[in-house]
């Protein structure tokens, strides 16, 4: 995938294993308090800050921890981690073993999404030759008694598994299903150790932290979210592609670098996300505002909003894992309705029904996905009324309560 | 948590370690001795960290609604019927799964808790394909109360039309409706965490997930051992066990047979539950009035034949020893496994078919009740032993399937004709308009009719192994076991595995040999622990070791798959509480005194223990199965 735009962090040129030589020179409890001052918080989507999720994992007693980088990648729409995987791969792995540094783990997992398998060479390769420049593998650098290594486990194709503690279960090898949280991973993760589950960007982003400091870092970005964020912007524009563009730019300022006309709605954050209508544009990409974990696509006047609602429901249909009842039993209800709404044969009453359902989807649902499966649903019913009509009669109704 | 309050499963190797106990490991680990205050519905109380807001509620008399948590099986947190509000967190939490590990104010009533409830159930019913009338589960099926409870009117999100799937009623003991299954797993983590077998599993995703035998196949085809305990743990329909009552009405009604009825230890303590008495309330004596008003001509106890086993494998246990000690046979197979758990014996025959020859070769007690009726008593009494139609009431769904095995006729005709599940025959009676806990008291019939003590603690884990050692020490020492008013402790209890030595200090003239030597036991019950025991065997670990008591359900029979819904560890405790008082107010307590077994032993079993006659009526054999799945080596009985 073409890259738009070559942003100020993740693009910008470093040393390979200039951040890790710094934060051998720190020190574990420095390199966490670098982290934790930068203000950097996770970009798989959950925004959790990062430094605080390492202290967590670092100050138990455990005797075994461990680091696993997450590159599920399965989100709709988002494909920023492929590049960083396929040609940026000794930046967040360079990340990966500086966690395991300041944390204590001897073992790291790369998880890869099921679809990326071709990038398995480029990245086994990547691995050897680290192994060879003596940073994997016993002695870190010279560093006596650290010693980390990193192993690729394939994904099987199932977007769950990119929620971190099904991704732990695939890992150990049982069915993908995510765990009760909590305890969570920091706490209980792989085999039962804490563990450290990151998105593949915020590696990055950590060896670049470490590189050129936390204040650095700071300046970028806005006061609640420092730093920047690569983006997937696809649809109807002219230049789709990966960009990384500071905290706090409006959809406005990115719909115009994507070369976008006719612009109608904006889904931010993929099929979980949220879909913002014209009348918001001026709304900003920051965790405060429009968190997204990258994938951003643009509708044009041409689409049918939906039916794009629709899309993402089936997505959802197909990837849930069927675990918990909400999210199971009720992504099929809101397709339903989005069918009666697109015909026409939602009632007021009923469509209200169908909120007070998305919300305890939302709410009681055991994992990320069930929770903003109906987040597209909520939007077009929110935001885009003049794309669907409501009916008087409604068929359900008549047939089960008439 | 109380140590032996955890889920029974916590002994059990398969549930992932974050979900084995409802016990969560803080931070700075150890922090989970100390107490921690919390506000739950305004109330503040003080609870050990790591027990979760369910139990803490539980304390403070707080119901929160439950579908797929049950107190034997290690959490899953899948159904969210329980999620409440806890400050702090932006979504609701699962109270069932949520530990507290840190002060914690919670709400159980919000309006978004409440919402999320309703919503939840109109959920579940919407794809529930099933009648509540003609369901074995009406008036007590968990999600038919919460519909209630929470006032459904009307199907919200509308209701499925058409069955979805094909029931299953391939096997002997359980019948899988799908339709009614509400996706709680927790016949998975039954089969798998509490019993160690594992046929059943969640297969697809989404809205296609369903619980599947391996590769779907029937029931019948794959390695289930028929312990029921996924039914009893079922909280819909959607499991249930085999019924032939309709066939025992007809036996009943038809003037030309005569039917008779044994009782095994365990329902008589459990049977009152359905009748709406507290759990471990013995009713004996009023289910022998409610057997004969039904119309059975004799009311028999299994409890005769369960002495019959104690001789029996007791023997077969002296005359081990006798060849691996004196004739220092190295091809005698010890330890002796018990064999009276058909669940068990289903297990050994598919997991660890090298080792049957571990295994007594004794029959279970219900079908040594079936070999004499149709023998003994036949002849003694007259009776063409075809017209005789024999009935059990058994806690136990593998009992069905044990009636079925092909080496089950040694009367020359089918040795039990029908098994009834304590919750079948509770039906029965119901429908007669009896009322069991009202009735006055009557006593079993002659000469099926005397059981020891010894023979009534069989119903409960330990109580086979405590049979025995009365027995068989008394033999060999020539005086009681030295144990006050005959508790044998040291192998009570509810323990996953429990082990025993017996000192024999004097031994008869017969048996020498034992003298100084310590007998040295161990019992197991749930075929997880079994797993375990059998590893041992196979690691060579069990040296030294003579006899095993193993049942395949959790507490031994009074915790079986045919027993009243529902269970739970205080539940199976009140029923051994009540077997073993009810024991101790028996005149016989020990096997080899029941004056009707030495009477079939002069009169019938003429060559004594393990003689001839035993032999031929008494005694089986295995099919070692092996974990191959398909109908040939599978369970189907043979042409
Ligand atoms: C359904 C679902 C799918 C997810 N997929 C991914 C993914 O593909 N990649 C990712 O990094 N995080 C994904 N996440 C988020 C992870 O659970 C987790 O929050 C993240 O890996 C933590 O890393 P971070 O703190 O660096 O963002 C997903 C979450 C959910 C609920
Ligand atoms: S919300 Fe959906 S994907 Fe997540 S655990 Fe529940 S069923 Fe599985
Ligand atoms: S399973 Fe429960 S709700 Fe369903 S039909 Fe049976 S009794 Fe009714
Ligand atoms: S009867 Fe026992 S073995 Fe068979 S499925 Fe149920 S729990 Fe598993
Ligand atoms: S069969 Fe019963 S126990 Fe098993 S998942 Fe379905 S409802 Fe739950
Ligand atoms: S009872 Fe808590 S999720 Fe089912």
């Amino acid at each position: 995938m073409k890259i738009g735009r070559e942003g100020p962090v993740i693009f910008s040129e470093i040393e390979p294993y200039a951040g890790l030589k710094n934060a051998l020179n720190l020190g574990k409890t420095k390199v966490r308090d670098t982290v934790r001052d930068s203000n950097l918080k996770g970009r798989g989507g959950a925004g959790f800050p990062t430094g605080l999720k390492w202290n967590f994992v670092a100050v138990s007693p455990a005797e075994k921890k461990y680091v696993v980088c997450n590159a599920d990648e399965g989100e709709p729409g988002t494909f920023k981690d492929r590049v960083l995987l396929t040609e940026y791969p000794g930046l967040f792995l360079e990340g990966m073993i500086i966690g395991a540094f300041s944390i204590g783990a001897k073992q790291g997992f790369l998880y890869l999404r099921g679809e990326y398998k071709s990038f398995l060479g480029i990245l086994e390769k990547k691995l050897e030759e680290m192994r060879k420049d003596g940073v994997l593998g016993t002695d870190i650098m010279g560093k006596k008694g650290f010693s980390f290594d990193i192993e690729i486990r394939m994904g099987s194709g199932a977007y769950v598994c990119g929620e971190e503690t099904a991704l732990i279960e695939s890992i150990e090898g049982n069915r993908g299903e995510p765990r009760n949280r909590p305890p969570f991973p920091a706490n209980t993760g792989y085999n039962g150790y804490p563990t450290v589950v990151n998105n593949v960007e915020t590696f990055a982003v950590v060896t670049h932290i470490l590189v050129k400091g936390a204040e650095w870092f700071k300046s970028i970005g806005t006061e609640k979210s420092a730093g920047s964020k690569l983006l997937s912007i696809s649809g109807d524009c002219k230049k789709p592609g990966v960009y990384e563009i500071p905290f706090g730019t409006s959809i406005k300022e990115i719909l115009k670098m994507a070369d976008a006309k006719d612009t109608k709605a904006v889904q931010v954050g993929g099929a979980s996300g949220v879909c913002i209508a014209k009348s918001r544009f001026d709304r900003k990409i920051a965790y405060e505002d429009l968190s997204t974990g990258g994938s951003f696509i643009i509708f044009n006047q041409s689409r049918n909003i939906i039916d794009a609602a629709k899309n993402f429901l089936q997505f959802f249909e197909e990837e849930s894992c069927g675990q918990c009842t909400p999210c199971r039993e009720g992504i099929p209800v809101l397709l339903e309705g989005v069918e009666m709404l697109k015909a026409g044969e939602c009632t007021q009453v009923y469509l209200k029904e169908l909120l007070s359902l998305s919300e305890t989807m939302q709410l009681a649902s055991k994992c990320g996905l069930g929770q903003s499966a109906p987040n597209m649903f909520i939007s077009v019913i929110d935001n885009f009324k003049k794309e669907y009509t409501l009916s008087k009669v409604n068929k359900k109704e008549k047939k089960f309560n008439g | 948590m109380d140590n032996n309050k955890r889920p029974f499963s916590q002994d059990t190797s398969r549930a992932p370690i974050s979900q084995r106990g409802q016990e969560v490991e803080t931070i700075g680990r150890g922090a989970s001795k100390a107490k921690i205050k919390i506000t739950i519905d305004d109330i503040e109380i003080k609870v050990p960290a790591g027990i979760t807001i369910l139990e803490a509620a539980k304390s403070v008399n707080i119901k929160i609604p439950t579908l797929c948590q049950h107190d034997d099986l290690c959490l899953a947190g899948v159904c969210r019927m329980c999620v409440v509000e806890v400050e702090g967190q932006r979504t609701l939490q699962a109270a069932c799964s949520y530990p507290i590990s840190e002060p914690v104010n919670v709400k159980t009533y919000s309006p978004r808790v409440r919402r999320a409830r309703h919503n939840i159930i109109q959920l579940l019913l919407k794809n529930h394909y099933g009648e509540c009338y003609s369901c074995s589960r009406n008036n007590n099926c968990e999600l038919q109360s919460l519909a209630k409870e929470y006032g459904v009117s009307t199907y919200k999100f509308g209701h499925i039309d058409n069955p979805r799937y094909e029931k299953d009623t391939s096997s002997y003991s359980v019948e899988r409706d799908m339709d009614k299954c509400v996706l709680c797993r927790r016949c998975v983590r039954t089969c798998i965490d509490l019993q160690e077998v594992g046929v059943l599993e969640a297969a697809d995703r989404g809205s296609g997930t369903k619980i599947v035998t391996y590769m779907d196949k029937p029931l019948e085809d794959v390695i289930c051992i028929n312990c029921g305990q996924c039914i009893n743990r079922c909280p819909t329909g959607a499991l249930k066990a085999k019924d032939p009552s309709q066939a025992v009405w007809e036996a009943i009604d038809d003037p030309s047979k005569h039917v008779v009825m044994q009782t095994a230890p365990s329902p008589r303590a459990a049977i009152g539950e359905e009748f709406g008495l507290p759990p471990g309330t013995s009713v004996t004596k009023k289910l022998n009035t409610a057997i004969k008003r039904m119309g059975f001509d004799r009311a028999f106890d299994t409890n005769f034949t369960a002495d019959l086993t104690i001789m029996e494998e007791g023997t077969e246990l002296l005359l081990r020893l006798k060849k691996a000690l004196v004739d220092k046979d190295k091809n005698v197979a010890l330890p002796l496994f018990t064999s009276c758990s058909p669940g068990w014996v289903k297990y050994i025959e598919y997991f660890y078919p090298e080792k049957l020859n571990h295994l007594s070769t004794a029959k279970s007690p219900q079908q040594m009740f079936g070999a004499v009726v149709k023998t003994w008593y036949a002849k003694t009494n007259n009776i063409d032993p075809k017209n005789i139609v024999s009935v059990s009431l058994m806690p136990c769904s593998a009992k069905k399937f044990e009636c079925e095995r092909p080496e089950m006729n040694a009367s020359g005709f089918r040795d039990v004709d029908h098994a009834l599940t304590t919750r079948e025959l509770a039906g029965m009676i119901k429908e007669c308009g009896i009322d069991l806990p009202n009735l006055p008291e009557s006593n079993f019939d002659d000469p099926l009719g005397t059981g020891t003590g010894a023979a009534l603690i069989f119903g409960a884990t330990g109580g086979v192994m405590e049979a025995a050692i009365r027995t068989a020490y008394e033999i060999v020492s020539g005086s009681e076991v030295p144990f006050d008013k005959l508790r044998i402790t040291p192998v009570r209890g509810m323990d996953g595995v429990r082990t025993a030595e017996i000192p024999i200090k004097k031994a008869v003239d017969a048996w020498k040999f034992l003298e100084g030597a310590t007998l040295k036991v161990m019992i197991g019950h749930g075929t997880a622990n079994a797993k375990k025991i059998m590893d041992m065997l196979c690691q060579g670990e069990l040296e030294g070791y003579h006899f095993i008591e193993i049942m395949a359900c959790p507490g031994g029979c009074l915790g079986g798959g045919g027993q009243p819904i529902p269970t739970s560890p205080e539940i199976r405790e009140a029923r051994a509480k009540a077997i073993y008082a009810e024991e101790e107010g028996l005149p016989y307590r020990k096997s080899h005194e029941n004056p009707f077994i030495k009477k079939i032993y002069k009169d019938f079993l003429v060559e004594g223990p393990c003689g001839r006659t035993s032999h031929k009526l008494l005694h089986t054999s295995y099919t070692a199965r092996g974990k191959w799945i398909g109908k040939e080596k599978g369970n189907r009985k043979k042409a």
